[in-house]
């Protein structure tokens, strides 16, 4: 090996696919039945990167050679940077010798597009059915897909692959058109169609015969770029919630614009990435896939941005005060699970453990509910409750002065906060 | 009421037997207390507890009966990491189990619950670091080896997974603090105790490593280097994370 070479590829290559922000590895189960190496199952975060984001994954693209000419990536046509590409034996060298060393869950290749989409395509396929079929590996696989590629080559790619992701790269057509000249938005949607078409099906015959084999068990994902375009969090989150519903998605993912060039159709080099955003916006998707929230409670045309200030629930719940105060010994869990400071977890246990007795402010605390926000919206077994006739402006004022540091500097991206 | 203070050998087993004597003495308060009694007072009530293996057995029979296969395996596990002065924690648990008609293992509201819940979870997230934390180095007979610290006494946790995905590779994880470790040959584990202090410098034993393993060891540091984005460095939550600790068995961090 030589491996000067090699490095500077790794280099060059994991520098360019850094900015696609997934890393996820979990919601797969294979397992390793053939006495080979690894199996997938619920994605450990083996590293952080000094900026806190989870390493799963070797993260790479198998070239930054690019047709195409994105004026939000590093690696478009007439960008002036250094060029390289892997073999197909390198990704699968690299891959194994880090698994086995328990550096990572997988692998995660993406790649730029040289000559024409199938042609990428088929390459990215070849390393996943190596390292499946020639080296028994079980572990994680996620391959994005090329926009444009044919049904054929996605289909090979979902027998290989855990997961599969097209990504929509701007939330809006009109974006897309913008910044994406090369692309059209219906080379991204039909391969997800014949995707989630492809994923029902395996996963109905799976049920009938044990032996059918797997297809993208982790399903698909998609990402966008926010704070390249001016579209709004409505916009963003009801075009997340229609590729969830109408693609059966398993994930978006939301990409704060990082400036890379200089070009007047783009926020100019030294506009801060939008962090605090992009983690409102991941707050929002949790509450819509995990909390029962629908879309519009979030975002709507009356309140088409998230508050930067507050997470989405607490934001929610003062603009609704007429839905508390909840009552923890008797509301539904849906309800609970409504109430600002508490999350999914403590709502589970609320409900198991007051069947025993009736629960008090000393249980909820124990039960790791954040009482300095709950005590707002709760009453529970205790004379001591929020008297006050506060209404929601008041509240949030109250809590912000109590928490500041808290709110205005969180800068999280997979985060597990409320 | 009379305070009761048992004595014990500090193994589970010790502490089902413990449980035992607390019924066949209708004992109500107690305390724990871990191999020889010193202290001779006078009106201390007393009782050596002897580890019995009938005895423990019938306690964890009674057990099963009234707590779940998982909520055993959980109170295990919260002996196992061996956190100083829990048992008594643990004891309590157990006597709130037999002496309610009902299931309880849900009862946050219940100090003893809740407290096992707390000592679960700590357990549980030193094993996900572990499992997250290993950093295998391959040697020159091809035994992928890893020097370990955690917090608590994991590694009888960590087998099964290691097990699992690593089924086609030799490999052992050394617990440097507890000095042992778990060996897998390709078909079975066991427990190791060797005199290994020079396995526990990752660069004193260059010799005995394979020829491409500081390869991979830099491409590994490289390549979390280049993921890296600069703009949005946050070390707070960088340490959170991976407390400094752990650094000094992490390839990328040494
Ligand atoms: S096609 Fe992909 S790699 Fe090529 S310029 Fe566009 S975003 Fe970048």
């Amino acid at each position: 090996m030589n491996e000067e070479r090699i490095t500077e590829k790794l280099n060059i290559l994991a520098d360019a696919a850094k900015y696609d922000v997934s890393c996820a590895s979990s919601g797969s189960k294979r397992k390793n039945e053939n006495k080979g190496l690894g199996n997938a199952s619920n994605g450990i975060c083996h590293s952080y990167t000094e900026d806190g984001r989870c390493v799963s994954l070797l993260k790479i693209l198998l070239t930054n050679h690019c047709i195409f000419d994105c004026a939000y990536c590093v690696s478009r046509k007439n960008n002036d940077i250094k060029r390289a590409a892997f073999t197909v034996q390198e990704v699968v060298d690299l891959t194994i010798n880090f698994y086995r060393r328990n550096y990572i869950e997988g692998l995660f290749l993406s790649s730029g597009i040289f000559k024409n989409a199938d042609y990428t395509m088929e390459r990215l396929v070849r390393v996943a059915k190596k390292l499946r079929t020639e080296h028994n590996f079980n572990g994680y696989i996620h391959l994005k897909s090329i926009p444009g590629a044919s049904d054929e080559l996605m289909n090979e790619a979902g027998l290989y692959a855990d997961r599969l992701s097209v990504n929509l790269e701007m939330p809006t057509e009109a974006g897309l058109k913008l910044l994406a000249p090369d692309k059209n938005q219906q080379d991204m949607i039909k391969p997800m169609g014949y995707l989630r078409n492809a994923i029902i099906k395996h996963s109905e015959e799976k049920k009938l015969f044990k032996k059918a084999p797997q297809f993208a068990p982790a399903g698909q994902s998609t990402q966008m770029i926010i704070g390249a375009t001016p579209e709004n969090d409505n916009v963003v989150l009801h075009s997340a919630n229609y590729f969830y519903k109408n693609f059966k998605l398993k994930r978006v993912y939301y990409s704060g614009y990082v400036p890379v060039l200089a070009d007047n159709r783009l926020p100019a080099l030294n506009t801060a990435v939008p962090m605090v955003r992009e983690n409102r916006l991941y707050q929002a998707d949790w509450l819509m896939r995990f909390y029962g929230f629908k879309v519009n409670e979030i975002v709507n045309n009356a309140q088409p941005h998230l508050d930067l200030d507050i997470d989405p629930k607490l934001g929610w719940a003062i603009r609704n005060m007429q839905a508390f105060p909840v009552d923890i010994n008797k509301s539904d869990l849906q309800l609970i699970l409504r109430v600002p400071g508490i999350g999914l977890l403590s709502a589970q246990k609320i409900v198991s453990a007051r069947k025993f007795g009736k629960l008090n402010w000393d249980h909820l605390k124990k039960m790791g509910v954040s009482l300095n926000r709950a005590k707002y919206f709760v009453t529970c077994n205790s004379n001591e409750f929020e008297r006050r006739d506060l209404t929601g402006n008041n509240i949030k004022q109250f809590i912000l002065a109590t928490s500041q540091s808290k709110y205005l500097k969180n800068t999280q991206t997979q985060l597990n906060l409320f | 009421m009379a305070l009761t203070t048992l004595i014990y050998d500090g193994t589970f087993e010790g502490l089902l037997s413990a449980v035992y004597e607390v019924y066949a003495h209708h004992l109500q308060l107690v305390k724990l207390h871990t191999g020889e009694w010193h202290n001779s007072a006078l009106f201390e009530n007393v009782i050596t507890v002897t580890t019995d293996e009938t005895r423990a057995a019938r306690v964890l029979k009674g057990l099963k009966e009234r707590v779940s296969h998982i909520g055993i395996q959980r109170l295990y596990a919260a002996h196992l990491a061996g956190i100083a002065g829990e048992d008594i924690n643990l004891l309590g648990y157990m006597r709130y189990a037999f002496d309610s008609p009902v299931n309880i293992e849900e009862d946050y509201g219940n100090k003893y619950v809740t407290r096992v819940s707390e000592l679960v979870r700590m357990v549980r997230r030193e094993k996900h670091r572990m499992e997250a934390f290993v950093r295998f180095q391959q040697l020159t007979d091809g035994t992928f080896y890893a020097g370990v610290e955690p917090d608590f006494n994991v590694l009888p946790l960590l087998i099964r997974h290691f097990k699992s995905r690593y089924a086609d590779q030799k490999w052992m994880i050394y617990d440097i603090k507890r000095k042992y470790g778990v060996y897998y040959d390709l078909h079975d584990t066991q427990f190791v105790e060797m005199d290994f202090a020079d396995l526990n410098k990752p660069n004193s034993v260059v010799a005995a490593f394979a020829e491409d393993e500081s390869v991979y060891q830099h491409l590994w540091k490289n390549y979390f280097n280049s993921v890296n984005i600069a703009s949005r460095k946050n070390t707070k939550l960088h340490v959170r994370h991976i407390p400094k600790r752990y650094w000094k068995h992490l390839t990328e961090k040494i």
